[in-house]
């Protein structure tokens, strides 16, 4: 999938989930996303951001913009370094809250997201990758 | 340290969040209504919130807080101006705001503050 | 062919200017010239570019690979010249002959320049694949330059065929006619939420009476949207439900909630005005 553009943005508190906030609209408003699109690729940005930030211990996300097929598309990584999440089809339900804390905002995010994943090694860490397609 | 205003309209409160709010602002502005509305006897809070163009989980939590604590104080809240992209998404998101009474603007909202205030229980129908 | 072993950049050089005048005599005996859509001069500027354009680029760069950085101001002329025609009305192979046209000019320079035949057939190998390439490169701009323009038709038609009505101070109808695809639905769904802001109208009336089906994606985006209309603090009336597709709704399982529903627009229209605290009086 060919990337066209990346940037590396940390995630550690709650000025940064501003500025992620911020720096994912500026993104989608570049890739020609319309206003409903971008509230919903920003809204799920600041969930993870928020779990990533409260939950995670702090973290990092990895901005790309994509082109595949004539289509446009947003990514964006998440990856927090800690103890992971042990059961994730548990995590991904509504209003759960595991030992690490990733609540409402797993679930909620991937609705928004057109593609959407959550890769996790008890011990290791944990990625969330959020996808959204013009 | 930046504080969002907090602006008396009779026996009304206004707050107009115009900025993108990062979490010690949101806290703090819980804080000042709940003083406020103690201090000024307020019985209804407009929170306008034409500006925002994101609300997110922890926003709309700070509403939900806002309008239970307001309640135990014998103040209703009703926020008022959300924008069409911002509900898409909320009800995407599955956030219901419940407790939250709304108003597309404020002067609806105002209307509703003085309807929900006439009956005597403070129960208009639009609870959600 | 690499530019630097090839003569077409050094021939191209020598005889640019009469290149040009023979290339544009081609273009205006065409039959595929439009005049009436083209001046002369702005034909003559913009084959002067794309030829210096070539020029530029087989000097520097490859004979056949077009889409390297040297050819990039070729490419941009081309997708002017190409996007402007297409506005204008151009067939596509009108416009592709701009490129093409160049081959009898300058297939006859060759000639004349070039007494060996295998050297000679190589060159107008070269020289004619690589116009082959440009002239489709004109092709596919064009092609997705008109499918820009039906995307803004079929946006225009869209909002035209779904506007949203005020039937009253605070009460807006939608009537929504024809098959509501995902897409559509969408959009119209998100047109009626700014038409309730602008207006600041308590109640919308969604009246799907000219709507002969509905599946599960268009029912759950109503949905959404009376449910996204409640948050802003307006209230939604769906209308018109035909007895089909309150069938579907059943069988589909979808869950209406606490939506309210009128069979009618009619009905929908009293149970609006009576929130909104008005009332109706025959006078006898």
């Amino acid at each position: 999938m060919p990337i066209v553009k990346s940037e590396r943005w940390p995630v550690r508190s709650g000025e940064d989930i501003v500025r992620v906030r911020q720096i994912v609209r500026r993104w989608a408003v570049e890739l020609g996303f319309g206003l409903v699109d971008q509230t919903k690729i920003v809204t799920a940005a600041s969930e993870i951001a928020r779990n990533t930030v409260d939950y995670g211990g702090g973290g990092e996300v990895l901005v790309e913009s994509l082109s595949a097929n004539a289509r446009r598309g947003l990514r964006l990584v998440f990856e927090v370094k800690g103890p992971g999440i042990q059961n994730i089809d548990e995590a991904l339900k509504d209003g759960f809250t595991s030992g690490s804390g990733l609540g409402l905002g797993l679930g909620g995010a991937r609705r928004l997201a057109s593609e959407f994943s959550v890769e996790s090694r008890p011990g290791e860490g944990t990625r969330v990758s959020l996808t959204r397609w013009k | 340290m930046e504080r969002i205003p907090i602006l008396k309209m009779g026996e009304f409160l206004l707050v107009t969040i115009q900025v993108d709010m990062h979490d010690r602002l949101a806290l703090t502005l819980q804080d000042d209504l709940t003083e406020m509305i103690v201090k000024n006897r307020a019985h209804g809070v407009l929170i306008d919130i034409s500006a925002l163009e994101v609300v997110d989980s922890f926003i709309g939590r700070m509403l939900g807080n806002i309008a239970s604590v307001s309640r135990v104080l014998d103040a209703a809240t009703v926020v008022v101006g959300m924008q069409p992209a911002v509900a898409i998404t909320l009800v995407e998101l599955g956030l219901s705001l419940p407790g939250v009474r709304t108003a597309l603007n404020v002067e609806k909202g105002m209307e509703l503050l003085r309807v929900s205030l006439a009956a005597p229980n403070g129960h208009a129908d639009r609870q959600k | 062919m690499r530019g630097t072993s090839s003569r077409l950049p050094e021939i191209i050089a020598k005889h640019e200017q009469d290149l040009l005048d023979q290339w544009i005599k081609e273009q205006t005996s065409s039959a595929t010239r439009r005049p009436d859509l083209l001046s002369e001069a702005d034909l003559r500027e913009q084959s002067r570019t794309l030829l210096s354009g070539i020029r530029n680029a087989i000097q520097r760069g490859r004979l056949d690979d077009i889409t390297g950085s040297e050819w990039q101001t070729v490419r941009e002329v081309l997708n002017e010249v190409s996007r402007g025609r297409a506005q204008m009305g151009f067939s596509p192979s009108e416009t592709a002959t701009f490129v093409f046209s160049l081959k009898q000019p300058l297939f006859a320079r060759l000639r004349a320049e070039i007494r060996e035949t295998d050297p000679l057939v190589d060159e107008m190998w070269a020289a004619s694949t690589l116009l082959d390439k440009l002239g489709l490169h004109t092709t596919e701009v064009y092609q997705k330059s008109r499918e820009e323009v039906i995307l803004r038709q079929q946006q225009d038609m869209l909002e035209l065929s779904t506007p949203v009505v005020e039937l009253w101070d605070g009460v807006l109808a939608l009537p929504l006619i024809g098959t509501l695809d995902s897409a559509r639905t969408q959009v119209v769904m998100e047109n009626l939420l700014q038409k309730i802001v602008q207006t600041g109208a308590g109640i919308a009336i969604v009246d799907i009476t000219g709507v002969p089906t509905v599946d599960t994606l268009v029912a759950q985006h109503l949905l959404k949207t009376v449910a996204a209309a409640r948050l802003m603090g307006a209230d939604c009336i769906i209308s018109g439900i035909r007895p089909q597709i309150a069938q579907t709704i059943v069988h589909l399982g979808v869950d209406l909630g606490s939506v309210i529903t009128k069979a009618s627009l009619a009905d929908a229209f009293v149970v609006a005005l009576q929130r909104t605290g008005a009332t109706i009086n025959k006078e006898h």
